[in-house]
């Protein structure tokens, strides 16, 4: 019996796996994929945003707020790539001013850090390339980038170092309430009992909160398409830059990544299949035409990938952060700004299971580091270093990203190794870059098969199921 | 009558051959492109080249090509002579692999050191 | 202080090879070739077809044949060959002197001097990311160059049912090799109205096999949830658009992009050399030299290539160049003729010519042109707008270079610039 289960290890799943792993608790997190961050969070606007667009006195507002301080500490302790670049909010007309100036009020409000308007000169002065339509704008300097994925894994590898299960291939497909209290989950990989459980299933929690409690809210999926252009393309804007929301969402942005890339997106479209992310021609083609409004000279002939993300989008105003049942806490409809507000959920979400009678008692021993190796960012000396006690270190693999053999095989020995080529992608960025994996692909599968001891046929491209060689030639009839 | 596509240079010129009429050829644009319409069509013939298994080099397969042109319907019966072989490290290029295939008198080669 | 070589050629493809060999042979000595792979030879090595070598061996070679002798060659020379080592940045030193920072497993990560560099990277494959395919992102779409890589070096099978969008030469030899190893390859989609491949690509990787060309089609989705299920092809337009109730949907479990190459100049944008947007290469001069005096670059990093006897030249030129700038001094960059493109007209390589630095009688010129031509003519124009050159042709395509040789005596009148265009002549002109 754990004394809590977290369904799903999305970003906030694994946000209360670390939050729960530094105390003295038996916790364990199912997740349906083969990896962490499997859903919303491995395709969003990767932005921790400053915390303005929410209402104040939503619960949305103060998480996001908290949420976005968290990120930057969690980002020093944990070696997540993260960078308070700043956002602007641009207004093209009179209205937007007006839009700009409730966003304003309501950055004061919610307690936004150093957030001020700005003239359309003073505007155009940090951004050079945006469009000379720009009226004015609305400037945090707290909004940050990220990596959302290697966020979501740094916490979810600290949980996992610290004691925490990870149970991955586990999609739950039953909860039952034991007479004595607490949970039964029955799930592809085996049968668990809890004490509590907290349902972190993204767009998928509705359909969890109704195995375990009556239904009381709809996710209603929301697809958002985006490009990802080459480096080449990573400065032209140095902030993110909004247009004003509307009804429908935070609206097309621009923005640096963490990674050095420009990514533009999303638009906002209901999908009945929360996993459905497949890309469009309409939806990518508004995409541009409207980002080309920010900024006009995009080149977007610099594309290097188009990938569709789904939100977690639900029939309620906030995010629902509730006690459905007794020790059954939903932490669902995590719509934008969840990323950003993560860490803040996963505080809320402790604190809800200790007034439900779970003791919280902080470890002594709790590791609260994580560190790993970039060679891209280390200096000549360091590289020989690191070259000479092991020579893996030497052998570039991914030559767009300069990712090298040493940093993948380390990363197959961290508490959550990755089982395809993806999950090598999601740690060391190898198949980032523009090339899209067309050289490093192969020799990524050689690794895997070599280091795994697999037949490179069964290694993955991602999913179970996304096998990437058939079969080999010249069996002489064997197959 | 058959219609073919002239290979022997850019312009890629749509030959008509008649079998019918001794092979006559129309829509060429030179003696050379006359006499391939011809050929392709009473016997045409292709190089064929692939891999074969080998262990002990620095990779799994050793490409293959066959050292002269073989009947074009013989094609994948040649395909099939390479499925049981495997060769050991030293390959040398130019290293018959397949001897006489299928009474053509031509050998499958190896194309590389390995 | 380090040992300074002569010359550091960056990659050991093709043109690597044969820029090497050729310095060699005009007389350099300390050459540095450095390629990222285990052993030389780049891309042919997986390019187990033949076809190569026809124009400069005057015979049929497959890749790895065309390949291996020019290992050889540079084996008969004194130039050493650093394998398995990656150049992350060139950058200049004191006194016009050559850094090529580089990276590998036995020799750490080191700095290296050279009077001269060539470079000779090669291109890489157009992505799904770079054409926006829509639909789903299940496994099984692949570059074309990859499944080669799988198929030919490790032996492994991409799919069993398979539809190739992009007519490029990689595809139709990937259409033939696949069916030769059991898969079914449903269709080849090209989106142009015209192939981008060999017309003896199309007769002998699709026709023989009774595979279908559909010209002036696309995907436009994409479907499976864990692997390729299947496609969707459209007719589109003039505009390129998808056609609304031209839909054909092919059962297949993979997708070969062959939808063009583009050369990998980071260490050219890295070191701060003028680059071409024609060619996404660096501006070269006659002799293949760059913006920055001492480094030169050659083949398909320069542009991309139809052919790898043409590398072979373009880099013997580099070669020589190099092996001339280390031992006679660097060339006068005074007064050098810019080559201008006109009508339909995509590129020139070079883009720069300095007359009086001609070693011979003739300038090579290569370009390619934009749309199919039938009987034309190739007019080079001086600054005053007087024809210096023409150069008929029967007929010409995107997928083929163009290969022209200027007389040096007409260059010298030509002034400050010339234009080439092609023309299709007026008799047959629709």
């Amino acid at each position: 019996m754990y004394d809590c289960i977290i369904i799903g290890c999305g970003i906030i799943g694994a946000a209360a796996a670390y939050e729960l792993s530094k105390y003295r608790l038996n916790v364990a997190v199912l997740e349906k994929g083969n990896d962490v961050a499997m859903g919303t969070t491995r395709a969003n606007s990767a932005i921790i945003h400053a915390g303005y667009d929410p209402e104040p006195g939503t619960v949305m507002a103060r998480l996001n707020v908290e949420g976005n301080r968290l990120a930057a500490e969690l980002a020093g302790k944990l070696d997540i790539p993260y960078k308070a670049v700043g956002s602007l909010v641009l207004a093209f007309d009179e209205t937007d001013l007006g839009t700009i100036q409730h966003l304003y009020e309501n950055g004061v409000a919610n307690g936004v850090p150093d957030i001020r308007l700005l003239s359309a000169e003073e505007t155009l002065a940090m951004e050079p390339h945006l469009s000379r339509e720009v009226k004015g704008a609305l400037y945090a300097p707290s909004a940050g980038i990220v990596s959302p994925w290697e966020y979501a894994l740094a916490l979810a590898e600290t949980a996992v170092r610290n004691g925490v299960e990870l149970h991955l291939d586990s999609d739950v497909t039953a909860i039952e309430a034991l007479p004595e209290g607490g949970w039964r989950l029955a799930t592809s990989s085996g049968v668990y009992e809890a004490k509590a459980v907290i349902n972190a299933a993204g767009v998928h929690s509705d359909a969890v909160h109704n195995l375990a409690v009556k239904p009381d809210f709809k996710i209603i999926p929301n697809r958002g398409e985006y490009y990802l252009l080459d480096k080449s393309e990573g400065t032209r804007v140095s902030h993110v830059i909004f247009q004003c929301p509307s009804a429908v969402g935070k609206g097309v942005l621009v923005s640096p990544t963490i990674h050095g890339n420009l990514i533009v997106g999303p638009n906002a479209e209901d999908v009945g299949d929360g996993d459905n992310t497949a890309c469009t021609a309409s939806g990518l083609e508004f995409v541009m035409n409207t980002a080309r409004r920010s900024v006009p000279d995009i080149n977007f002939r610099d594309s290097i990938r188009n990938f569709a993300g789904v939100r977690a989008v639900s029939d309620q105003p906030d995010f629902i952060i509730q006690e459905a049942a007794p020790r059954f806490i939903d932490l669902a409809g995590i719509k934008s700004p969840g990323l950003s507000a993560a860490p803040a959920i996963a505080i809320e979400a402790a604190g809800m299971l200790e007034k439900s009678g779970i003791a919280l008692e902080k470890k002594d021993s709790f590791i609260d580091e994580r560190r790993r190796v970039r060679f891209s960012e280390l200096t000549p000396e360091e590289k020989n270093e690191l070259i000479k006690e092991n020579p893996l270190y030497g052998r570039v693999i991914c030559r767009c990203e300069t990712v090298t053999e040493g940093e993948i095989v380390a990363a197959l020995h961290t508490p959550i190794p990755p089982r395809s080529v993806d999950g090598v992608k999601r740690r060391v960025n190898a198949g980032m870059g523009r090339c899209q994996g067309g050289f490093c692909g192969p020799r990524v599968v050689e690794i895997l098969s070599r280091e795994g001891k697999v037949p490179p046929t069964e290694v993955l491209q991602d999913g179970v199921g996304t096998n990437l060689l058939t079969g080999e030639t010249k069996m002489g009839g064997r197959e | 009558m058959t219609q073919i596509t002239c290979i022997l240079c850019p312009k890629g010129c749509r030959l008509k051959v008649d079998e019918e009429n001794d092979y006559k050829v129309t829509g060429y644009s030179c003696e050379k492109g006359k006499a391939y319409g011809r050929d392709e069509l009473m016997h045409p013939v292709r190089v064929v080249t692939s891999t074969v298994r080998a262990e002990g080099g620095a990779h799994r397969r050793c490409p293959v090509k066959t050292n002269g042109s073989i009947p074009r319907d013989k094609m994948f019966d040649a395909m099939r002579l390479l499925d049981g072989i495997v060769l050991e490290s030293p390959v040398k290029r130019g290293q018959v692999v397949v001897k006489d295939i299928l009474g053509t008198g031509i050998d499958f080669v190896a194309t590389r050191d390995l | 202080m380090m040992k300074e070589y002569q010359l550091i050629v960056v990659g050991g493809g093709p043109a690597g090879l044969a820029a090497a060999c050729k310095a060699y042979e005009s007389g350099l000595r300390d050459i540095l070739i450095i390629e990222r792979d285990k052993e030389a030879g780049g891309i042919l090595n997986q390019c187990i077809h033949n076809g190569f070598g026809l124009h400069y061996f005057k015979e049929e070679l497959t890749g790895p044949e065309y390949a291996g002798r020019f290992i050889d060659s540079v084996r008969e020379t004194s130039a050493e060959v650093l394998l398995d080592t990656m150049v992350l940045q060139v950058t200049e030193g004191d006194g016009g002197v050559k850094l090529v920072h580089c990276v590998g497993a036995k020799d750490g990560y080191q700095i290296l001097r050279a009077k001269t560099v060539v470079l000779s990277m090669g291109c890489r494959e157009r992505t799904r990311g770079a054409i926006g395919i829509p639909g789903a992102r299940p496994a099984g779409v692949f570059t074309a160059g990859a499944a080669q890589r799988y198929l030919n070096m490790e032996g492994y099978m991409v799919g069993r049912r398979v539809v190739i969008l992009g007519s490029g030469d990689i595809g139709l030899i990937m259409a033939r090799r696949m069916t030769l190893e059991g898969a079914k390859v449903l269709a080849c989609v090209e989106v142009m109205p015209y192939s981008g491949g060999l017309t003896r690509n199309i007769v002998q990787c699709l026709e023989d096999y009774g595979i279908p060309l559909y010209l002036s089609h696309t995907i436009v989705d994409v479907v499976g949830r864990e692997r390729v299920e299947r496609v969707v092809v459209a007719k589109v337009d003039e505009n390129r658009r998808p056609i609304p109730g031209t839909e054909m949907t092919f059962d297949c479990d993979t997708i070969l992009l062959s939808v063009g190459l583009i050369p990998e100049n980071e260490l050219t944008r890295g070191a701060g050399i003028t680059m071409d947007p024609r060619t996404n290469g660096a501006v070269v001069y006659e002799n293949m030299e760059t913006s920055l005096p001492g480094v030169f670059a050659c083949g398909n990093v320069v542009h991309v290539h139809d052919l790898v006897d043409f590398v072979t030249q373009e880099s013997q030129r580099a070669g020589a160049a190099a092996a001339r700038h280390v031992l006679e001094g660097a060339a006068d960059a005074e007064g050098a003729i810019s080559v201008e493109t006109g009508g339909a007209v995509g590129y020139t390589v070079p883009q720069k010519i300095r007359v009086g630095n001609l070693p011979g009688k003739t300038c090579d010129l290569f370009f390619r042109v934009r749309r199919i031509f039938g009987d034309s003519v190739i007019r080079v124009t001086a600054e005053n707008g007087e024809v210096i050159a023409q150069y008929p042709r029967e007929h010409m395509a995107p997928g083929e270079m163009e290969h022209i040789m200027l007389p040096k005596v007409r260059l010298e009148k030509a002034g400050g610039k010339i234009t080439v265009s092609a023309e299709e002549k007026e008799e047959n002109a629709q």
